[in-house]
């Protein structure tokens, strides 16, 4: 194979399964970009992100907790002063004249924005400084697919990060049922899709409180996590999952036992009996009923279809080759989910070098690309603004079904028009002195087009010249 | 090059002032003259997530109603009571006012209303609500712009193209016809020359890149020119006052000589599954943002507001007793909302079901009784002259025996 050939196919694998490269990847890599990944994968390889404000979900959940009760204690303390001092002017006569001052509270929103940001920090770090990228483009396909949105509220804005730690990159490349679980019972998601409300209407809580059934999460689980919507499952299904998922919770400052924030099976609040749910019959025997349907659930047909068809759309096309949705919905099936193998078989597949380079980088992709190709400083600020005005706000989708993964949502008017407004920004703030065409070279120089090569080499200046690279068609598609 | 400047109109041309006629207009239908003195504007707000229309506007007549709803039922009476609308359905008291329009005559409420979906997946119901199909699936187009796509060439509504609000613009705004894209910018403008040069490039390799931008740079222009280039984002669509603002902005290029006519909003977080509220909470929260929208437009609109009719519509409606968790799981039939000084209003359009368990869909839903389509397919015909036949076949394809729901408009 020539050079210029080989060339071609590590940009076209970096692109495509990575962020792109930076300056001297392509010659760091030794020639085959493809093969690192597949090693990637056989070492299970996924970064850890790292950084001083990391939590665990648990201990996010009670710095949460007691930053609430002080900020409660404070607001109490204030008024009562107040009240004091009202009084008292009373006293002296002086009420009418002046009106009390009240300290305000301290804004309720510092320590969740505290631990978010770090959360995001060293998460968007692990991309951009990864060499070939594959794990991490996983780990971020895989967060949206089982997407929690940060607008739902403080709890779930100090555990979006955590919960993505915690129950999406140990399982990258392990089982599929295990990140299912890992996800269905991680009290990010338990909060986001209101399950840890749900009470049987015949438990003890039930009968109790009058309070009931939530299929929120039941829903999304079969729709959007596993069958898909077409997958085979009833209204009744519905119910039927959402009351095997009775009494999964998390730990509450009122509970007695355990520690505030972890997950916990409430036995007082599950529906008893037996249930029969797309036609098996589960037992009741408490928390073991709902881990049996969705190990079921995870190995059904269906999912093995629509995990493949997801995968394929966001790697290869937006409409993908029936051909390719149907050989990883096959290996998916026949490695009982085994993702490791999933992830070998794209990787593997004719389509991974041969397909043309058509999907459209989601926001989020082309910031970190555009800051690793120019070297720019990566400011966590700006790369969550950045991504929020595309539409693509970290953690924070519209809905339960994520982001949208087509051309169709990201190449909207409003969208280019930021996406152009970015560049010129990032191409100003680019370090060194490097001329742009050099930098064309050293990222997508071997699939560059004549046309863009001319339009970056003929700028009026080394910024203009910056972000019609990053601007252009081979920057912004992958 | 991309500068088609021969197929300018100079009128237009001036109008936009030259950096902003220098991208868009390639592609766009030839400016013809202006069509007669009506010139009505139409905007479609989607609320995502399934709006709970048990209580945007509520049955306090029906007997069932109190039981099923329980600590979040509506009342007449007491402290936040609701706008008694007439003698069986009343407001929201977030919606102070939609009241006054009401009153006025310039709003509509239909109840019981949905589309023809019937499962209850947001992402599927929200496709079929804004693809106009019906089944979800079918295409990547929307009606409202198959809608304009069919309007004769010379109608200058379809001119300026619809305008998507956001980021993301809505499904149902997205196909063949133009599309222009604002939304509150936050970042330094990439410069006239680098701009031209990027479109440059597309224009040569990427068709749909070039296409996406040109309408992007159009709007802005447009946007800087209407005053509106120092709006800063302050909350998202979910949020009352992102609500707001995203309503100011669409309404000050609709009012410009030169703006679109037709514009799609999307305001999100409706989807209360848990502590939804009544009278105050998060439901209330998020109907005094919609509410707010609709004063935006009147007074952004201006003298234009009495030939504008502005619908609000959702996926489906919610269940009709509150769940487990005081809030409401994914329903069937809900409100929709006419609003605007083009809207013969007044009026609570309900062909009402009834709330007894038996009445109920499904023994769980709010049986629906009017096609929203018919609503839209209403609007289109008397406020934008579309044909029953093109509406039937085009826009809403498949619904010849579901006849446009005629008088709505004033």
């Amino acid at each position: 194979m020539a050079q210029s050939e080989k060339d071609a196919r590590n940009v076209i694998a970096l692109q495509r399964f990575g962020f792109g490269p930076r300056p001297g990847d392509l010659a760091a890599l030794g020639g085959d970009a493809l093969g690192a990944m597949r090693q990637i994968v056989r070492l299970k390889a996924v970064a850890e992100p790292v950084g001083e404000g990391l939590r665990s979900t648990s201990q996010a959940l009670r710095e949460l907790d007691e930053f609430r009760t002080e900020v409660q204690r404070k607001r109490s303390a204030a008024l009562a002063f107040a009240e004091a001092q009202r009084q008292q002017e009373q006293m002296n006569g002086a009420g009418a004249m002046s009106s009390p001052v009240v300290n305000r509270p301290p804004s309720s929103t510092q320590i969740p924005q505290v631990i978010f940001r770090a959360e995001a920090d060293a998460r968007l770090r692990c991309a951009v400084d990864a060499q070939v990228g594959f794990a991490e483009r996983l780990v971020w396909f895989w967060s949206n697919h089982f997407c929690v949105a940060v607008s739902k509220g403080q709890p779930v804005r100090v555990t979006a990060g955590s919960f993505e730690r915690e129950a999406i990159r140990p399982h990258v490349f392990g089982k599929f049922a295990d990140m299912l679980l890992a996800v269905e019972k991680h009290p990010a998601m338990l909060i986001y899709l209101d399950n840890r409300q749900s009470i049987g209407p015949n438990s003890r809580a039930g009968a109790r409180r009058g309070r009931g059934l939530n299929e929120n999460l039941a829903r999304e689980i079969m729709e959007l996590h596993t069958l898909g919507v077409g997958g085979g499952y009833s209204q009744t299904d519905v119910t039927t999952l959402a009351k095997i998922l009775t009494g999964w919770t998390v730990i509450n400052a009122y509970d007695e036992d355990g520690e505030l924030g972890d997950f916990r099976f409430n036995p007082n609040r599950h529906e008893p009996g037996d249930q029969t749910l797309l036609g098996t019959r589960y037992k009741a025997e408490g928390v073991k009923q709902g881990e049996k349907a969705l190990a079921d659930i995870a190995r059904h047909p269906a999912t093995a279809r629509f995990i493949a068809r997801k995968l394929a759309r966001h790697f290869i096309a937006d409409d993908p080759p029936a051909m390719l949705v149907e050989r990883l919905a096959r290996v998916f099936q026949d490695s009982d989910g085994d993702l490791a193998v999933v992830s070998l078989a794209l990787l593997d597949s004719p389509e991974a070098i041969e397909a043309p380079l058509v999907k459209l980088r989601s926001p989020q992709e082309f910031v970190i690309a555009a800051l690793r190709a120019t070297g720019s400083r990566f400011d966590v600020n700006q790369a969550l603004r950045i991504s929020q005005l595309m539409g693509e706000s970290l953690w924070n989708p519209s809905g339960p079904n994520g982001f949208a993964d087509t051309e169709a949502e990201w190449a909207t008017p409003d969208g280019m028009k930021v996406r152009l407004d970015f560049a010129a920004t990032i191409a100003r703030q680019a370090p060194g002195s490097a001329n742009p065409s050099d930098i064309l070279d050293a990222t997508i120089g071997p699939i560059a087009s004549a046309e863009t090569r001319r339009s970056v080499a003929r700028a009026e200046s080394r910024a203009q010249g910056l972000a019609l690279l990053l601007m252009s068609p081979e920057f912004q598609r992958r | 090059m991309l500068l088609c400047e021969d197929r300018i109109h100079p009128s237009r041309r001036a109008a936009l002032g030259s950096a902003g006629a220098l991208f868009a207009w390639s592609f766009m239908p030839k400016f013809a003259h202006a069509a007669g003195g009506r010139d009505p504007r139409f905007v479609t707000i989607i609320l995502r997530g399934a709006l709970d229309g048990l209580s945007a506007v509520a049955p306090v007549g029906d007997p069932d109603y109190g039981a099923l709803r329980d600590t979040i039922a509506l009342s007449l009476s007491g402290e936040r009571s609701a706008f008694a609308l007439d003698g069986f359905f009343a407001l929201h008291p977030a919606m102070p006012n939609f009241a006054r329009l009401y009153k006025a005559g310039q709003a509509i409420v239909v109840h019981a209303a949905a589309t023809g979906y019937r499962e209850r997946s947001h992402f599927d119901g929200q496709d079929v609500l804004e693809s106009g199909q019906p089944r979800p699936g079918l295409t990547q187009s929307g009606w409202l712009n198959r809608a304009l796509a069919a309007l004769p060439p010379g109608e200058r509504i379809a001119h300026r193209g619809a305008l998507g609000v956001g980021p993301i613009a809505p499904l149902v705004a997205r196909g063949s016809a133009p599309v222009m894209g604002w939304s509150p910018q936050a970042l330094p403008r990439a410069d006239d020359d680098l701009a031209m040069r990027v479109m440059d490039l597309y224009a040569q390799k990427d068709q749909a890149l070039a296409r996406a931008l040109a309408k992007g740079m159009e709007t802005d222009k447009l946007a800087t020119a209407s005053g509106m280039g120092g709006m800063k984002p302050r909350g998202g669509p979910a949020d009352p006052e992102g609500m707001k603002l995203i309503a100011a902005g669409a309404a000050k290029l609709m009012a410009a000589e030169a703006g679109p006519r037709v514009a799609a909003l999307a305001f999100e977080g409706w989807d209360t599954h848990a502590n939804e509220g009544g009278a105050t909470g998060q439901l209330a929260n998020r109907l005094g943002g919609l509410d707010s929208a609709f004063a935006e437009f009147e007074r952004d609109l201006g003298p234009a507001w009495k030939d504008t009719i502005i619908a609000v519509v959702t996926e489906f409606g919610r269940t009709a007793r509150i769940n487990g968790t005081t809030g409401t799981d994914h329903g069937t039939g809900t409100v929709a909302f006419l609003v605007g000084g083009a809207v013969k209003g007044g009026r609570v359009i309900a062909d009402w079901p009834g709330l007894r368990q038996q009445q109920l869909l499904d023994g769980r839903d709010l049986k629906p009784t009017t096609d929203v389509r018919a609503v839209l397919k209403g609007v289109m015909m008397e406020h934008l002259g579309l044909s029953a036949a093109t509406l039937a076949e085009r826009v809403f394809p498949a619904t010849a025996d579901l006849p446009p729901l005629r008088g709505l408009v004033a």
